[in-house]
């Protein structure tokens, strides 16, 4: 366990008293098994120590381009791909990493992918940004502000295609909202009623810009104006994260009915490594971000939430940190030793034919120089 | 002469503009409050107000086709793009109306805008981040295209763009924000369609624009120190308009040419070129023009291997001692 990973999770003074959820009876939570919370509560922490890591691994420059940390947003990725089923599948945009972790992924892969290394999940070749794992139902992982909400609705129209009760869940940001792509893929998803349900994960800011200073209107209720359902979801919650998105998914699955959902959540970390910390922020204070640690921090809140339930025991909350500590410890050893793609790599992966050049069957140039 | 970064050539380009003319706006997404995604405009909100430097949503196709719409009227709109990469969601705003309103409206109608942002590599952000679209951009006649590899090119340059009362298309380089070098003060204006012989030399040309002028002056540099080889390194600044003389004259001058170019080798602005030299110069030449461009692959991430993806000063190196084998 590393000395200087220490963060809010475990600083017992001052927090709220332990209590259960409202949430914790909802139906989507109350047939949870006891080692189903306590595996809810792993995958929050190990997506959390994953990242202190990799940001400790950034500032040594082991990692290159952009790091956008999840930290404080960890329980709509695990809440939401909690309740994944077989056909169900995910999608978002650059903040990826702790939806990577949720739906499965394994850290040494992903921490290779942020060093760059052959060993990747995307073999080095897409970095932070862009983790994918489609034998988890797992689409990336995209650069571009809403450009994966129409292939959400992509993953969609395929799974109806093929008659299959499912549903794709499109992530966003709240500044995502205002991209014209958006507004195209609720009007198809809603248009063709694909099942498919838009999550809108609302942590306040788009970079250094407020919600009130970039978009018009309440995000989620947008749907409205296509017929769609739409939700607000406390995200701090993981309980109600779980309770708020059950409805819509088996809405989505069983009617294949789409919906808009908003879920509240905060990023304590700035927008990427690159964006100061208070004072040195231009847009938010830090009496702002300690009061979402002291009173919302969704480890802390579930944490207290399984407590009171008599789940877990101070102990076990020890152990299961210490773990996930030793796995993102692990995780950059790993990365550290691995092998760097090479330049003979580089034109590996561009066309299905090159890859497969017995099956090719296309003639010509394919690359120039 | 005062010594600044092409950041702050850049930003005071900007500052003199919008002092001297009324018309002129800056517009993007954390221009204003966040002072820029890489601090380009820093200090303009303080000074200008929140009328003329202007936080935009994550809305290129929008706010880009606002601008366009309101240069209709007048209005001369400075448009920020984050990273020239985010032109893809706004490409019918660029490419289907700044580029073709003037014609189809039978000369009647003109827009006086910029859009201005870095289009570079080497950074390790990725394919969707590490887009060149200068070739894409310069396809279409109606606009104008500028890569400066300068400050006082940058300086000089964006000043001239945003007197220009046609399209112009700013592309920078993040890499090169923190680069230092001579800018003279107050008015400069370098005209669209001017290249510069960044260096002198008799035996090579090396024609190339943006970032690649840098490595191809230290390439340059080598070359002279280890090979005893003379390289002139001609910046074209803008690729259209083009300078083809100040190419010509040059290659007039050493016979043999390398086009070195930060893009992908198809249809890329060193296609456009080589056919053009060959067409004009053919009896100068003495060897085949070469060309030496990034990798034919999407940007790759992982660090080290992305600098190879590059031009780079000793890829560089190479291609010149191939072209004068
Ligand atoms: C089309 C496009 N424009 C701009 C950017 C630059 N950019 C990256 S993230 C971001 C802010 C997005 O905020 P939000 O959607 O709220 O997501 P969050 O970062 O908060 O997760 C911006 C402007 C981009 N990647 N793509
Ligand atoms: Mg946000």
């Amino acid at each position: 366990m590393s000395p200087t990973a220490a963060s809010s999770v475990e600083n017992k003074t001052d927090v709220p008293p332990a209590r259960p959820s409202p949430s914790a009876t909802a139906p989507a939570n109350a047939s949870l098994a006891p080692e189903a919370k306590i595996a809810l509560l792993r995958t929050m922490l190990r997506i959390r120590r994953f990242e202190e890591r990799s940001l400790r691994a950034y500032q040594a420059k082991k990692i290159g381009g952009f790091l956008h940390l999840y930290i404080g947003q960890e329980a709509v990725a695990v809440g939401c791909c909690s309740l994944m089923g077989k056909n169900d599948h995910v999608i978002t945009a650059y903040r990826d990493h702790g939806h990577a972790i949720a739906v499965g992924m394994e850290l040494n892969p992903l921490m290779a992918e942020l060093y760059g290394k052959a060993t990747g999940c995307s073999k080095g070749k897409g970095g932070s940004m862009h983790f994918f794992d489609p034998s988890r139902n797992y689409w990336g992982g995209h650069g571009i502000v809403g450009g994966q909400v129409p292939l959400g609705a992509g993953l969609a129209y395929g799974i109806k295609y093929q008659g299959l009760k499912g549903v794709a869940m499109a992530f966003m940001g709240d500044g995502a909202v205002n991209q014209g792509a958006v507004h195209e893929a609720y009007n198809l998803a809603a248009l063709w009623q694909l099942p498919v349900v838009f999550v809108i994960e609302n942590n306040g800011y788009s970079m250094g810009t407020s919600q009130a200073r970039s978009s018009a209107g309440e995000l989620a209720k947008r749907a409205e104006g296509y017929g769609m359902a739409w939700g607000v979801i406390d995200g701090h919650d993981l309980y109600a994260v779980r309770a708020g998105m059950d409805p819509f998914l088996r809405a989505a699955r069983e009617e294949s009915k789409p919906a808009v959902v908003e879920i509240r959540t905060y990023r304590y970390r700035g927008h990427s490594v690159a964006d100061p910390d208070p004072p040195n922020s231009t847009y938010r204070t830090k009496a702002e971000i300690e009061e979402y640690r002291r009173a919302k921090d969704p480890i802390q809140v579930f944490q207290n939430s399984l407590l009171a339930e008599g789940v877990l025991t101070p102990a076990l909350a020890e152990q299961i940190d210490t773990e996930a500590r030793a796995e993102a410890e692990v995780s950059a050893d790993f990365a550290e030793a691995s092998p760097c793609p090479t330049v003979e790599n580089l034109q590996q992966d561009v066309y299905w034919e090159t890859d497969h050049p017995a099956e090719r069957k296309s003639q010509g140039r394919l690359f120039f120089d | 002469m005062p010594v600044i970064t092409y950041r702050e050539a850049i930003r005071h380009a900007l500052a003199e503009e919008l002092a001297r003319d009324p018309n002129v706006v800056v517009l993007g997404e954390e221009v204003a409050q966040f002072h820029g995604a890489y601090k380009v405009t820093e200090g303009l909100l303080e000074k200008f107000g929140p009328q003329r430097i202007v936080d935009t949503p994550i809305s290129e196709a929008g706010f880009i086709g606002m601008g366009l719409g309101a240069s209709m009227l007048g209005v001369r709109p400075v448009m920020e793009l984050m990273f020239w990469s985010f032109y893809s969601v706004a490409f019918d705003q660029i490419l289907n109306n700044a580029a073709n309103v003037r014609y189809m409206s039978g000369g009647q109608i003109h827009c006086p805008i910029v859009i201005r942002g870095p289009a570079n590599g080497g950074t390790n952000v990725g394919a969707t981040h590490s887009h060149t679209p200068e070739n894409v951009l310069a396809s279409h006649p109606g606009v104008k295209v500028v890569v400066p590899a300068t400050p006082a090119d940058a300086k000089g340059l964006l000043k001239s763009a945003i007197r220009d009362n046609d399209p112009v298309f700013f592309l920078e380089n993040t890499i090169l924000y923190g680069l230092e070098g001579e800018v003279p003060d107050g008015d400069i204006l370098i005209p669209l369609g001017l290249a510069d012989v960044k260096r002198a030399g008799t035996d090579l040309t090396i024609v190339t624009y943006g970032r690649c002028v840098l490595h191809s002056l230290a390439a340059a540099e080598l070359l002279q120190k280890e090979h005893d080889i003379s390289v002139e390194v001609v910046d074209l600044r803008s690729i259209r308009p083009l300078d083809l003389d100040t190419v010509l004259a040059s290659v007039a001058k050493t016979h043999r040419v390398l086009v070195v170019e930060e893009q992908k080798p198809f249809c890329g602005v060193g296609a456009q070129l080589a056919y053009m030299i060959q067409r004009e110069a053919f009896d100068e030449l003495d060897a085949p023009i070469a060309r030496l461009c990034t990798v034919d692959a999407p940007a790759i991430y992982s660090p080290p291997v992305e600098i190879e993806q590059l031009p780079n000063p000793q890829r560089i190196l190479n291609a010149a001692l191939a072209v004068l084998a």
